[in-house]
């Protein structure tokens, strides 16, 4: 826009800051225009993303006729405002403020982990006197415990109440309050119930001075020596964007890069923290062979003998059919291309990247990936929304970040789960109902739409509807997404574990379609999308064209067992759909290679090659979210140890193998061999409606086994601080009352849970929110390792 | 100049005689040439010797961990790991010199927002292995306990013009 057509628009007003014409939207805060043109007012309590307190103080200018000089952040334009930040009024005011802050503000600067990036330290040089005239005592403030991931120093809090108000506006909880007056302020925790969001690490951020420091980083850098590159986050489908700053090749701590479409400015405390699980004690350093039994630290170009000769021992005497891959679905493009590549070049079409999926039956009928169907940031507008086997606080926090701005702005969010979520913002309608009723309760949403249009049910949808008739919650789902302008259908991770997988997926089609919503998927790790393009599942080449006659998927590999395995950066008896099944099948394979930055005792009892790969941060690659936006990184620090890069490791394998074409140079080659393979369309999230099978009715208890906040993936697993949290410390079984009372199980702390010929003993907890006949029994942790399927029945017995 | 007035001044040696006077005037003046090692010049409070790490009077080390003479270090001498001790407190796993790189400009000593680091009075002192050359924390505290004295002395001599 120019100038003049600026001028003439009715919306703005014409100031003048230090002498220069700005043009500035109606209301806008003074702040905001100086901030946008490039001057600099100094402040502590104003923030771009939080509601303006003007408490600090700090931003005090001079408004011309005003009596007393203004805050900035509090104090809308006005047309003609003439304003000065740094006249002798203003400067004296600002100066004087800082006198005040500075008062009680202890001198530790050399002991503080802010110092050197501490907002009260850069403006106390340019707005402090060189001398306090304060000779008093200073105050002190005791610390509260904030839980294991935020350090406090109370004594150094200058009362900004940005933390408080982060909390409450934008983690949904307040957890934080302003306690007293005056001099007597204090932040702390309410009730001394501590700081436990999924968002809490943004405080940190946020804090201006050093009252709220990251522990695990607690005391081991300084903010002017680390280095800092920038990094995506490997745990969700969302990719938020990191920077990674690292002093002597270790990582020390992550904080949030700005990235509006994604993740804002704000970070999920899994996505902030994780970055200690790279450092874990069980690391895998050097390449190791099992001989006769023993495990042997060996040179990688053993290692690398002895996995291609047995990969290749197996397609000899068995055929190519008989080798199998599992891909993490948290691996870069780069890394599932090549095992794509690497398998098929054997002769074997069995890899899947989908190590959670309970029902590949339509597979062939979806879309290119599983996109979200919608752009992250379009998340906020939306007017209602369904989210089926979704709870986007736990599987992508900054999803529900969006959905909550989307919710406090007066969209109707509603969900189908077996559990009633605790959810930070107001849920229209959450809809409650055992896995295997899922179908049904969807289905009668459905039904409700179909009915207003009086459309023709598609063929097999009476089935489904299994003679369920739409009740209030249905009608009110409907209408809602109905009614609404911008509305969203989203299948979350358990929809992909459900066994009836792919009745959701068509009945969600329907309901979208119907609906006039958008579909779209939250799918399981970071890069579920990215295995999808790079034909690391089993029906589909890289780039998405379709195979003749697809593989065999994940849970059937292991199902049926093969004779060969290769894995990549997979915890099999945590990250598999049936943990018994793929530790049994593992064990009795010929040949099991596992590429794996982390040496448990699971992939000892079942591998005959161990070769390590870099962890988080080591390795450069890509991810696609669940958007679609392709995001490369660099590698950042060097592997620890011998380890390498996964894609490297593949690389010499395919060398190894003697199978042309492995000759990259770097994962820019390999993204780009890739990328020339890409659809143009791979966008498109609707699928043609195909009558799905559909399940019976179980009659028994149905196990939940989804994966926990803290326990995604290998990396999170191994993160102490994380792993220290209140949401990871419950490992519990959940029933609802009435299951406990039909049970006997009312009073009882801990039950015996029993799948087939597995049991394993877990505390229990009766929740008031659970669906009848549904066990929560979450998988990705060692407690029910054990166990087998995600989904489908199980027992329970007293203890 | 001519060529006789060159003669009569090779002839009479009157450039050696000139020499002599020099030599015969600084004979009886007073002596300046030390004999080291048997004699010393005096040192100055400021001196820049060898590093040490000093201790409170109570036997806490006094080094926080700041990294602010890591960071003003010219020449990179100065190595340190830091994370919380057993009490909380910030405190250093690792502080290395390497006394190669060590140009001894003394910028870490004044740097130092404790008197942690300190330049004590010893120049001599020699390492038979090039590995000597990075002095490590235990050693540094060692070489403080050892010239505590002096080293407080001169600290408070210093201390008006501080």
């Amino acid at each position: 826009m120019t100038d003049k057509a600026e001028a003439s628009n009715p919306d703005h007003v014409t100031i003048q800051v230090d002498g220069v014409e700005m043009q500035a939207p109606k209301g806008a805060m003074i702040i905001e225009v100086t901030d946008r043109n490039g001057v600099h007012v100094p402040r502590f309590c104003y923030h771009r993303k939080l509601s303006i307190a003007a408490n600090c103080r700090m931003c005090l200018v001079d408004v011309e006729k005003a009596p007393k000089p203004l805050p900035a952040c509090a104090t809308p334009v006005a047309d003609g405002m003439k304003i000065s930040t740094r006249s002798e009024r203003a400067l004296k005011a600002q100066k004087g403020v800082m006198e005040f802050l500075l008062i009680n503000h202890p001198l530790d600067c050399p002991i503080c982990d802010q110092g050197g990036e501490c907002e009260l330290q850069d403006l106390a040089l340019g707005y402090g006197r060189g001398v306090s005239r304060f000779t008093e005592r200073k105050r002190v403030v005791k610390d509260e415990n904030l839980g294991p991931l935020i350090a406090t120093e109370m004594t150094r809090c200058i009362h900004c109440t940005r933390c408080v108000r982060f909390l409450d506006e934008v983690a949904g909880e307040r957890e934080l309050g302003g306690m007293g007056r005056g001099e007597h302020t204090e932040i702390s925790t309410l009730v001394g119930l501590g700081v436990h969001s999924e968002m809490s690490g943004n405080v940190i951020d946020l804090c201006p001075v050093g009252a709220l420091t990251s522990r695990p980083y607690r005391f081991t850098a300084r903010a002017w020596e680390m280095l800092s590159h920038p990094g995506v986050s490997p745990h969700d489908c969302v990719g938020s964007n990191l920077q990674l700053h690292h002093l002597r090749g270790r990582i020390k701590r992550v904080v949030p890069r700005d990235n509006e479409a994604i993740n804002e400015c704000w970070l999920a405390d899994r996505d902030r923290f994780s970055y200690e699980g790279a450092y874990s004690e069980d690391r895998l350093e050097r390449p190791r062979i099992k001989r006769d039994g023993q495990w042997q630290d060996c040179s990688w170009e053993d290692a690398l003998e002895a996995a291609a000769g047995a990969l290749m021992q197996v397609v000899e005497q068995h055929g190519g059919e008989q080798l199998g891959a599992l891909v993490s679905p948290s691996a870069t493009v780069e890394e599932q291309y090549l095992a794509g590549r690497l398998m098929r070049a054997l002769g074997s079409r069995n890899v899947d990247a989908r190590l959670r999926t309970g029902d590949v039956s339509d597979q062939v009928l979806r879309p290119a990936y599983p996109a979200l169907g919608l752009p992250l940031a379009d998340i906020d507008t939306l007017d209602a929304a369904l989210l089926v086997g979704s709870n986007p606080r736990a599987e992508q926090p900054i999803v529900n970040h969006r959905l909550r701005k989307a919710a406090l702005g007066g969209a109707a969010i509603h969900y189908l789960n077996p559990r009633r979520h605790d959810f930070n913002y107001p849920v229209a309608e959450q809809l409650v109902a055992a896995p295997s009723t899922l179908v049904s309760r969807l289905a009668a949403v459905a039904a409700v739409l179909l009915e207003e249009r009086a459309g023709e049910a598609p063929a097999g949808f009476r089935e489904l509807l299994a003679g369920e008739t739409p009740d209030d919650q249905a009608r009110a789902v409907a209408g809602a997404l109905r009614e609404a302008g911008h509305a969203a259908v989203m299948l979350g991770p358990l929809t992909e574990a459900h066994p009836q997988g792919a009745a959701l997926r068509a009945l969600a089609g329907l309901v979208a379609d119907l609906s006039g919503a958008s579909v779209g998927y939250l799918s399981e790790g970071a890069n579920t999308a990215g295995a999808w393009l790079a034909g690391a599942v089993p029906h589909r080449q890289a780039g998405g064209k379709a195979e003749s006659s697809p593989g065999l998927d994940a849970v059937a590999m292991l199902a049926e067992p093969r004779k060969g395995y290769l894995l990549l950066g997979v915890e099999p008896e945590l990250d598999c759909w049936d943990s018994a099944t793929a530790m049994a099948s593992l064990q009795q394979a010929q040949t099991v290679v596992a590429l794996t930055a982390y040496v448990t005792p699971a992939l000892e009892a079942c591998a005959n090659v161990l070769l390590p790969m870099g962890a988080f941060g080591e390795t450069s690659g890509t991810f696609v979210n669940a958007e679609g936006t392709w995001q490369s990184f660099p590698g950042v620090t060097s592997p620890l140890g011998e380890a390498r890069p996964a894609w490297k490791v593949l690389r010499v394998l395919g060398n190894v193998l003697q199978l042309g074409g492995f000759e990259y140079q770097s994962s820019e080659a390999v993204l780009a061999e890739l990328h020339a393979l890409l659809p143009e369309d791979a966008g498109e999230t609707r699928m043609a409606w195909q009558a799905p099978a559909a399940g019976q009715d179980s009659g028994g208890l149905e196990r939940v086994g989804l994966l926990p906040l803290y326990g995604t993936d290998p990396l999170v697993r191994r993160a102490g601080s994380l792993q220290q949290t209140r949401q990871a410390r419950d490992r519990s079984v959940r029933i609802s009352p009435a299951t406990a009372e039909r049970l006997q199980l009312a009073g009882a702390d801990a039950v015996e849970v029993i799948q087939g010929d597995q049991h394993v003993r877990m505390p229990l907890v009766v929740d008031e929110g659970m669906a009848d006949d549904a066990v929560w029994v979450p998988a990705g942790i060692r407690e029910t390792a054990a166990l087998g399927p995600a989904f489908g029945p199980v027992e329970l017995k007293g203890v | 100049m001519s060529a006789a007035s060159d003669f009569v001044r090779t002839f009479f040696l009157t450039e050696l005689l000139r020499g002599l006077k020099l030599t015969g005037r600084n004979l009886f003046k007073r002596k300046v040439t030390i004999q080291y090692p048997e004699e010393r010049a005096p040192q100055s409070p400021r001196f820049r010797g060898r590093h040490a790490l000093r201790r409170y009077p109570n036997g806490e080390e006094r080094c926080i961990a700041c990294k602010l003479c890591e960071a003003v270090c010219p020449a990179l001498a100065i190595t340190i790991e830091s994370e919380p001790r057993e009490d909380g407190q910030r405190r250093t796993t690792r502080y290395d010199i390497d006394l190669f790189k060590c140009i001894y400009c003394g910028f870490c000593e004044e740097s130092c927002p404790v008197d942690s680091i300190v330049e004590t009075r010893v120049f001599e002192y020699h390492m038979e292995d090039r590995e000597e050359r990075v002095v490590t924390k235990q050693q540094l505290l060692v070489f403080g306990d050892e010239y505590e004295k002096q080293l407080a002395a001169d600290r408070a001599m210093d201390a008006p013009y501080r």
